[in-house]
């Protein structure tokens, strides 16, 4: 449902007459069109996954990475514009330092989508400055268990077992769904979501991409981490020969 | 008489403390003597028999701090940062002089919470010669061809007034007092000072530092057969050409 | 600053001293008669000169040939009152480094919580290069001086020890930001009881003292301690740190032999 604000999409403070803000909608538009993130909540822990989209062979391997570790036990990816992608993730470390420092405990998951939602849509209150272009994925363990949760750039915020955003995110969520998450493993999850970042990849419209895979889970102690290399090679590897029999 | 009726007792953090130690430097014709004992101590304890009180600042220059350890270490990394601002703004070193007046102004800058810190700047001048100078802990200071300071500072330069200034001494007819005296002697006065100063002073004693500068140009053969020496000029083409900076350790007593 | 209110442009303000001492932040000069002045140390006085409270006493620490020994005992006494019976004195920074503080606890639990958030930032910055115990020695030692510059010190001693890329670390820092390294260390009374013990153990065959031997001495050392330092408790922990990381023991105690009080004359209720 794309339209125009013509004359209500210029500032943030601005209500067009049938209630919405467009600004924030053509937030969301960044978002949707930058390269795939997505999030598995699973038994033992939580997987996240970006498909970077490279736009210059002389970019070094690794590069601006879209996943970042905003404490011990909590990961963020974001899809959207990478710029705010890392404001938001250093706004993250700082709630949760507060968090720790205030309470003398670990942020939960919920407490800290909580802060960052609120965060988020104080940018969308005023003509002074623009929401934030990207959506946050924010995974980890507390003593809940596994969380994940998606904030927006309207400042709205919702907890998933999977979750997807940016230009593969409607393939993504049908293949999330197609998968009993509850009972997979972090390692397994690790395989299923490589696979999806594969396949929403589309090779015609954009060129090379790089995977990017993190995990917290029982295997990790609870820290958020890069997925190792031999694990990360193995499920690169599976993801591209499933690929090769789908394409037969 | 209970002590509880009385008026509050104030506390009071002093935060200064004195951590021992001895410092002396003697300019030469063409080099400059800058050492220091290494160990650190308070009160009746020894903290360290291993802490250095005496700094490279550049291949020309090295300062020697003493007084209370922690001003002493934090000013000399503010030097340090400094001339490396000099370094980049000029694209050269600071010279001795400068470094010497430099020192002033920010001891000078904390004069109502001074450093409390005797320094001793030694190295070599613009002109070739060898030079010393000294500080107050609020940046008072003088070229001198030696000073020494310190816990021994009393036992140590009334020795040097005698044997580099010749003072009470006459000299034989005929044959006058040296106006500068050679590296060797020199190197030995400095011993002598250290011994006899750690056999009557507590606070000195474990070891010794020396750091020696030389001059543009002057030879370094009587240094090459000395033990435990060891050249720390940086710049590679200076080895060839220009000053030379070296260090010589040695053990002093442990009591 | 805002340029336009700072005294060159503004004319009500040449010539003005009160103006060159305290700008006026926003321009509004002439009717802004409530500028408080720029705080300085001495603006409140003298008023944060602190005693400490609640008090940890020594920590001992030795190189040895794998590595860094290092103990204190788990009392946090209050005055003479043995408050805290159940204290950690030790507290592990990252992989590579643990510090023992004696002194005030409260200003320890402090130090404990900078350390750990900066760890965490460190975690999170994912870049390679892991703070070891000299980055940690070098940061303590920074914020102890500068909090005795601003005469409101953290009123502690402190033992930094680690082990990182095969090299030994250990190191004091206290409430003046006094710092220096050595193959011994100890703070408080372990100084004057502990260290000639250690020293003699030590000196000289840092790189031949084997783990044994070294938990050997740092165990007479704490059982000295015991006995002669009437603000220590026998229940104590010995971390090491090693190339294998850091490993705080469980508390431990000492045998001690207090018979010999019987033998002495007038000794309770005897009269010979």
């Amino acid at each position: 449902m794309t339209s125009i604000g013509t004359g209500y999409d210029l500032s943030s403070s601005t209500y067009s007459p049938d209630g919405r803000i467009f600004q924030v909608e053509y937030a969301n538009k960044a978002v949707e069109n930058s390269g795939t993130a997505i999030g598995l909540r699973v038994k033992d822990g939580i997987v996240l996954a970006v498909e970077k989209l490279v736009h210059s062979k002389l970019l070094v391997p690794g590069a601006n990475r879209r996943i970042q570790t905003v404490d011990r036990h909590i990961g963020v990816a974001t899809a959207g514009l990478l710029a705010d992608g890392r404001h938001f993730a250093n706004r993250a470390r700082d709630e949760a330092s507060g968090y720790r420092d205030t309470y003398q405990s670990p942020p939960p998951l919920k407490a800290l989508a909580d802060r960052m939602g609120l965060y988020v849509q104080a940018y969308t209150l005023y003509s002074s400055v623009r929401p934030f272009g990207i959506s946050g994925i924010i995974g980890g363990i507390d003593k809940t268990g596994p969380a994940l949760y998606v904030v927006e750039p309207s400042g709205v915020y919702y907890g998933y077992h999977g979750a997807a955003v940016g230009k593969g995110r409607q393939l993504a969520k049908t293949e999330l769904e197609k998968l009993k998450l509850a009972e997979l493993s972090t390692r397994e999850a690790i395989f299923e979501a490589a696979r999806i970042i594969h396949l929403v990849h589309d090779d015609a419209k954009d060129k090379e991409f790089e995977l990017e895979l993190s995990w917290v889970g029982e295997e990790t102690g609870g820290l958020h981490l890069p997925v190792p290399k031999d694990l990360f090679d193995e499920a690169d590897k599976k993801a591209r020969a499933e690929l090769m029999v789908v394409d037969d | 008489m209970s002590p509880s009726a009385q008026a509050p007792i104030r506390h009071d953090f002093n935060p200064y403390t004195e951590n021992g130690g001895t410092i002396l430097a003697i300019a030469g014709a063409d080099f400059a003597v800058i050492a220091g004992d290494t160990r650190q101590s308070e009160g009746y304890n020894i903290q360290t028999r291993y802490a250095p009180k005496v700094f490279r600042l550049t291949d020309k220059a090295v300062l020697a701090v003493n007084g209370f350890a922690a001003d002493g270490n934090m000013f000399v990394k503010k030097v340090k940062q400094r001339l490396e601002w000099y370094r980049h703004a000029h694209a050269k070193d600071m010279p001795l002089h400068a470094i010497a007046r430099l020192i002033q102004t920010m001891l000078y800058a904390k004069r109502f919470f001074p450093y409390y810190v005797y320094n001793i700047l030694g190295g070599i001048e613009e002109d070739g010669t060898g030079a010393v100078y000294s500080f107050d802990p609020v940046g008072s200071y003088e070229r001198e061809a030696c000073r020494a300071a310190g816990a021994a500072q009393s036992l140590v330069q009334p020795f040097l007034d005698n044997q580099i200034y010749f003072k009470n001494q006459q000299a034989a007819p005929g044959s006058p007092h040296p106006a500068h005296l050679p590296l060797n002697q020199v190197l030995a006065l400095v011993t002598d000072s250290f011994t006899s100063a750690t056999e009557r002073h507590i606070e000195v004693g474990d070891g010794l530092e020396i750091y020696i500068v030389l001059a543009k140009g002057r030879n370094s053969n009587e240094l090459e057969s000395l033990k435990g020496v060891a050249e720390v000029t940086t710049a590679s083409e200076a080895i060839a050409t220009g000053e030379r900076l070296f260090v010589l350790r040695r053990e002093l007593k442990k009591d | 600053m805002n340029f336009s209110s700072h005294s060159t442009m503004n004319p009500m303000a040449w010539g003005n001293l009160r103006e060159d001492a305290y700008p006026e932040p926003f321009g509004a000069y002439s009717h802004n008669q409530g500028v408080k002045p720029r705080a300085d140390a001495f603006t409140d006085g003298v008023q944060r000169t602190q005693q400490p409270i609640v008090t940890g006493t020594s920590v001992l620490a030795i190189k040895y040939k794998d590595g860094i020994m290092m103990a204190a005992d788990n009392l946090a006494s209050y005055g003479s009152l043995a408050r805290f019976k159940d204290i950690q004195r030790l507290h592990a920074v990252g992989d590579y480094t643990v510090i023992g503080a004696g002194g005030d606890m409260s200003d320890f639990q402090y130090l404990q919580q900078i350390l750990d958030d900066l760890m965490v930032e460190e975690f999170a910055a994912e870049d390679g290069h892991p703070l070891g115990p000299a980055e940690i020695y070098e940061y303590l030692s920074q914020i102890m001086y500068g909090r005795r510059s601003k005469i409101n010190p953290l009123w502690n001693s402190l033992l930094v020890g680690g082990f990182k890329d095969g090299k030994r670390f250990l190191g004091y820092v206290d409430l003046l930001g006094t710092t220096y390294t050595a193959s011994t260390l100890a703070t408080g009374y372990g100084a004057y009881i502990a260290q000639p013990l250690l020293r003699k153990a030590v000196e000289g065959r840092e790189d031949t003292l084997t783990e044994e031997e070294a938990r050997e001495i740092i165990k007479e050392s704490m059982k000295v301690l015991y006995y002669r330092d009437a603000r220590s408790l026998n229940k104590f922990q010995i971390a090491t740190i090693t190339e294998k990381g850091a490993v705080i023991s469980e508390s431990m105690s000492s045998e001690t032999i207090w018979a010999f009080a019987e033998g002495i004359r007038g000794y309770g209720a005897q009269t010979s």
